[in-house]
């Protein structure tokens, strides 16, 4: 078990490193001039030439590369080009304004999937499925600001019940802040609807096919029972997987919910930090969103890990399984 | 997905498996043609394609005329759909508006899938220290939604169409490539690959012409989901602004042009662009969902 988890996280950390490479690798693409875009068209040119020697400009690549990974290691994320502050103190307050939206579309699209998935596996092949299948494939796969231009145009401008924008203004109480999340939350569920729906579908299925099925069943035990105790005690757990790596993909989901309904959480300052070329800013977002994700995935492991004996890494043998398991959980959560 | 491996019982003898492609009777795809839920789609589809390339000659007005005396003007018997900020008619934008994003999504699925698939066929088939190195960059790519990457990439590089094209179809290549390995490997263990080896055909021959026909009908599965994907990244790179750019007319771009004046209740700018991008989104996912279900038998 030590010996999974010390390999798991060498190969996150690994992951990480990749990740840190592309996105270092993109903010240089760009020809341009840090200095002159921090300072403006106004600046003198010896300004420009002064700040762009300060920020290493003219440094190989790969000085650049380690002096950027060595200040993110100690929190340092550089300097906003917009800003002009600290970018770790502009990602840390927008990462905790997403988690509060991303918590909300947690607790309505985890019971809604499951029991979309459960319905449809317990009528499976007939029309019932077939609709909460294909609508949960384009649910997931219609764009967030589409499904939101939808919500908005029914349930703010239409019928007037809620506020379209997802601020609520500064010192607005608890209830207001929770109004205005509401609407931006409900395309984050529609995304998500169709993946839970899906793996708790594929799940039911196959426990319910299951030979202790067909026992409980046998033995007289009313139908609910050998649902509840038999069939959802096993189906849930792949579910539990792509459940907890959507988190990943819900943060990056934010980056269009969020500048629709004009939000400052993370997924915005992304969106601002590329209207204005604010680089050092994009990076930061941008590998946030993969620690998150990369956590995420962690634990979705570790958990499963723990809930199945029979994923359980120790048996040699039986790591084909484990490995097949979360490769299909991760295949389904790869957008 | 198994589904496409060689029958035991009447697959032809050791000499001729290399040639005969095993298993693939046309049969199974006119299956399609019963289906509804795939005749739908393709209808819808087909709508969309007709507006795409003919749109231009019955838009009943210029997708580019404004009229600043008639901006945001509700539906009405002139406009049917209304007029945007600048006064153009939103129903001529909705038409012509199919487009950009009808060519572009599938090259960039057409990219992905076929770079996708010979990086699969190399890393499930050679296996080995290629395949490990492989397999950790597609994680690493993989370890952000799509759309976040190809938003970076986009923004370094400067949108335009062929970077669209070229920076989603790269994106797409890891994902495709470990859904084709997983294929490969299945296939890897079965009797006529040794059979290949014996009659000396070399690692390039087998991958393209054993293994690739067998993996097949996984790949067409793979280039339904994707071009889906493919749509929803468009759209959302032009609903960011780092699509395909204004003045041209495109669904995802004229939502970003206009939403601001949502609030303000001139809904008719952004619902009917938003409606084709669903409609689009729901015709390929029918016709995905049926491919599906007919490749997996």
């Amino acid at each position: 078990m030590a010996m999974f988890l010390v390999r798991r996280l060498g190969l996150m950390l690994l992951t990480l490193w990749i990740l840190s490479v592309i996105v270092f690798l993109a903010g240089q693409v760009l020809p341009g001039d840090p200095g002159r875009a921090i300072l403006g068209n106004f600046a003198s040119a010896s300004a420009v030439k002064a700040l762009d020697e300060q920020l290493g400009v003219g440094q190989p690549l790969l000085n650049r590369y380690l002096e950027w990974i060595g200040g993110l290691l100690h929190g340092d994320m550089g300097l906003s080009y917009s800003y002009r502050t600290a970018v770790a103190t502009l990602v840390g307050g927008a990462l905790l304004n997403s988690l509060k939206l991303a918590a909300l579309a947690f607790v309505l699209v985890v019971p809604l999937g499951i029991a979309g998935g459960v319905i449809a596996a317990l009528n499976a092949g007939k029309p019932l499925d077939r609709v909460i299948s294909v609508a949960g494939l384009s649910a997931a796969t219609v764009p967030e600001f589409v499904s939101g231009i939808v919500v908005i145009v029914i349930f703010s401008t239409g019928l007037r019940w809620l506020p379209s924008g997802a601020s609520a203004g500064p010192g607005a109480g608890d209830l207001t802040q929770f109004q205005h999340l509401i609407l931006p939350a409900i395309p984050l569920v529609l995304v998500l609807f169709g993946y839970i729906a899906r793996m708790a579908r594929a799940g039911t299925i196959d426990a319910l096919a299951a030979d202790y099925t067909r026992t409980a069943a046998l033995k007289g035990l009313p139908a609910t029972t050998v649902l509840t105790r038999h069939v959802l005690r096993n189906s849930l757990l792949p579910t539990i997987t792509v459940i907890a790596t959507q988190t990943g993909y819900l943060i990056g989901g934010l980056v269009v919910t969020e500048t629709l309904f004009n939000y400052h959480g993370l997924g915005n300052l992304i969106f601002r930090a590329a209207t204005a070329k604010d680089f050092p800013m994009l990076e930061a977002g941008v590998l946030t969103i993969g620690v998150v994700y990369a956590l995420a995935t962690l634990g979705a492991d570790l958990l499963l890990t723990y809930l199945s004996p029979r994923l359980r890494p120790a048996p040699r043998a039986r790591t084909a399984a484990s490995t097949a398991a979360s490769a299909q959980a991760s295949a389904e959560a790869a957008q | 997905m198994t589904d496409t491996t060689v029958n035991p019982i009447s697959g032809p003898p050791v000499g001729t498996a290399a040639v005969v492609p095993v298993q693939a009777p046309p049969a199974r795809w006119q299956l399609l043609l019963r289906r509804p839920t795939f005749l739908n789609g393709v209808a819808i589809l087909a709508f969309w394609i007709v507006c795409a390339v003919f749109g231009g000659s019955f838009a009943p007005h210029s997708p580019l005329a404004q009229d600043l005396l008639a901006t945001n003007a509700a539906p009405s018997g002139a406009h049917w759909f209304g007029t945007d900020q600048l006064g153009r008619d939103v129903l001529s934008r909705v038409i012509t508006g199919a487009r950009d994003i009808l060519y572009v999504a599938p090259l960039a699925t057409l990219l992905g899938t076929v770079l996708g698939t010979a990086l699969g066929l190399v890393m499930g088939y050679l296996g080995g220290a290629f395949d490990l190195i492989a397999s950790r960059l597609v994680e690493a790519v993989l370890a952000l939604p799509a759309v976040i990457i190809a938003f970076l990439f986009i923004v370094a590089l400067g949108p335009s169409t062929l970077t669209l094209i070229l920076v989603i179809g790269l994106i797409f290549t890891p994902l495709i490539a470990r859904t084709v390995r997983a294929a490969v490997l299945a296939e890897r263990d079965l009797d006529y690959l040794p059979a290949a080896r014996l009659l000396g055909e070399g690692p390039a021959w087998i991958m393209a012409r054993e293994i690739l026909p067998n993996v097949l009908p996984a790949v067409l599965v793979e280039f339904t989901v994707r071009l889906g994907y493919a749509i929803f990244t468009v759209a959302t790179l032009s609903f960011l602004g780092f699509g395909i750019q204004p003045p041209t007319p495109d669904w995802g771009a004229d939502i970003y042009a206009n939403y601001a004046v949502l609030p303000a209740g001139y809904w008719w700018d952004t619902l009917f662009p938003a409606l084709a991008i669903a409609s689009l989104v729901t015709a390929v996912n029918l016709v995905t969902d049926s491919v599906e279900q007919v490749a997996n038998g």
